[in-house]
């Protein structure tokens, strides 16, 4: 493996993110309807700070996702289409080596956009509370960022089995919302249904990577005290064995795909 | 002369998705070696099999029979890319960079160091005349200034075997001229250059040797000078024996082609 290659397929990633339009188009949409629902008090004078934070962090999430899938699934294909693909693998880089730089690449690109977010969500928040939960919003933003690495693992992944840029980002934001939103409770579907769809069920439950662990907008809303840290690590090592699963089949995908 | 480039019979196999089409033979029997200092022409018509050995050279294909080696190292272990500087046809470089932002990712491949690698961006941006243009992204270049920008990028690790697909297709005559051009420097500075190409007269001008490949096999190779000698004709006149293209003023005519079919 080619240590200063991953390094330097890892910087024209983030170097692209900084050139591109879409981080700061989601940031400034975000900052716009944040602050224009934080000069309005459609809450009551009680709930404000809380509905404030609540319909922030949702619009972070939501630009989050779309930021990390739509990096990640346009690396490869890109390569392929325009065929830098060609002069990268005609020096000495590995196949495994592209992918683990992509990965790297999206993965930090997207992390440090959502620092920013993330900065604007504690600058918000002080200036409406009193205190500040520094451990709390730590987390938050630690949790959300390993979440976002299966994401983008599993959309590099995407990107080698499915045609398209976008067929492979529309099919990784719904399956996103799909296990936010309807697969985690699918152990509570399971306990009515009669065998063998309950064992079905369970093993469907058990197999798809829970992303709503990673969800601590709850906690950072409500001022909760902070999770166990012994917590916070198995969480994290949860994260890297989705990830590393996704990125394997991903070098291997990539290593029975035709170049040029 | 050490063989840089040692081609032995090769053979390439396709599996067609097309159905009623099987297998595919790209390559058939290929077997060629150039020698250090050299400049090679490959010559061949669409479809000859000549971009498919220049990928099983650079590892992209993995070949169906047969062997190839640069440097002496088989062609499938990637340090045998070390020493080779690619340039694809038609390429869209990331058009977000500037030329010496480009060299200078390229540059971190080969993990030459930063003193070094801005010393090369400097003499090759001369050698490619990109000097002025250096600090604009590629996105703002025309078709020939990007094919430079593509020839900068094989030149960043100083290779000693240079392999250029087409490096000149594409371009109007100022921007071949200056390919050639700077195809010509590299081989007084005793590079070896494998180039394929679809100009004879450039290969013609440039070459020390060409090869003709039709239908995947290697059908004449040598000399210019030689194969003219030979042949007793010009190079295209050549060209357009070995793939057995008839003009259409000597083609025979509907009528005469009913009539040999009658008898």
């Amino acid at each position: 493996m080619n240590g200063e290659a991953i390094r330097a397929m890892a910087a024209l990633v983030i170097r692209e993110l900084i050139r591109r339009k879409d981080f700061y188009v989601l940031f400034i949409l975000t900052a716009v309807i944040t602050l224009s629902f934080g000069a309005v008090n459609f809450f009551g004078e009680g709930n404000l700070v809380r509905y404030l934070k609540e319909i922030c962090l949702t619009l972070i999430w939501l630009s989050s996702i779309v930021i990390a899938v739509m990096t990640a699934a346009r690396q490869i294909p890109e390569e392929l289409e325009r065929k830098t693909i060609l002069p990268l693998l005609a020096k000495p880089v590995t196949r495994t080596d592209v992918v683990l730089g992509k990965f790297l690449g999206s993965w930090f690109s997207s992390g440090a956009a959502l620092l920013v977010f993330y900065v604007f969500f504690a600058v918000v928040s002080a200036s409406k509370e009193a205190h500040f939960e520094f451990v709390g919003w730590f987390q938050a933003l630690a949790m959300h960022w390993f979440m976002l690495g299966i994401l983008t693992s599993m959309t590099l992944l995407g990107s080698l089995v499915f045609a398209a840029v976008s067929s492979n980002a529309t099919i990784m934001l719904v399956s996103t919302a799909f296990i936010l939103g309807i697969l985690r409770h699918l152990n509570t579907v399971a306990l009515n249904q009669p065998e063998p769809i309950q064992t079905l069920l369970y093993v469907a439950y058990y197999s798809i990577p829970h992303l709503e662990f990673y969800d601590m907008r709850g906690l950072v809303v409500h001022s909760h005290p902070p999770i166990g840290w012994g917590v916070m690590a198995l969480a994290m090592l949860y994260a890297a064995g989705y990830t590393a699963f996704f990125l394997v089949g991903a070098c291997q995908a990539f290593k029975r795909k035709p170049v040029g | 002369m050490n063989p840089i480039v040692q081609i032995d019979n090769l053979v390439v196999e396709y599996v067609s998705k097309e159905r009623g089409e099987e297998v595919k033979r790209a390559v058939n029997g290929l077997s060629l070696s150039i020698g250090e200092g050299e400049v090679f022409g490959f010559l061949g018509p669409n479809g000859a099999g000549k971009t498919t050995t220049m990928k099983v050279l650079l590892g992209f294909l993995p070949p169906t029979g047969g062997s190839a080696a640069l440097f002496g190292t088989d062609v499938r272990k990637p340090i045998a890319r070390q020493r080779i500087g690619y340039l694809p046809e038609l390429t869209y470089y990331y058009k977000f960079l500037t030329t010496e932002e480009l060299l200078r990712f390229y540059a971190r491949l080969f993990k030459i160091p930063k003193d070094e690698t801005e010393r090369r961006i400097d003499s090759i941006l001369k050698l490619v005349e990109l000097e002025d243009a250096r600090k604009k992204q590629i996105k703002t270049y025309s078709k020939g200034m990007q094919q430079r920008a593509g020839l900068a990028q094989a030149l960043i690790n100083s290779p000693d075997l240079l392999i250029l697909d087409e490096p000149t297709s594409g371009l109007d005559p100022i921007g071949r001229m200056k390919v050639r051009e700077i195809i010509q420097r590299l081989k007084d500075e005793g590079k070896t250059v494998l180039f394929s190409s679809h100009e004879l007269g450039e290969v013609e001008t440039v070459c020390d040797r060409v090869g003709i490949l039709h239908r995947g096999e290697l059908k004449e190779h040598g000399a210019v000078a030689d194969l003219v000698k030979k042949h007793n004709t010009h190079l295209e006149q050549i060209f357009l024996n070995v793939v057995g293209f008839t003009p259409a003023s000597e083609a025979p005519t509907e009528t005469e082609i009913r009539k040999e079919a009658q008898s």
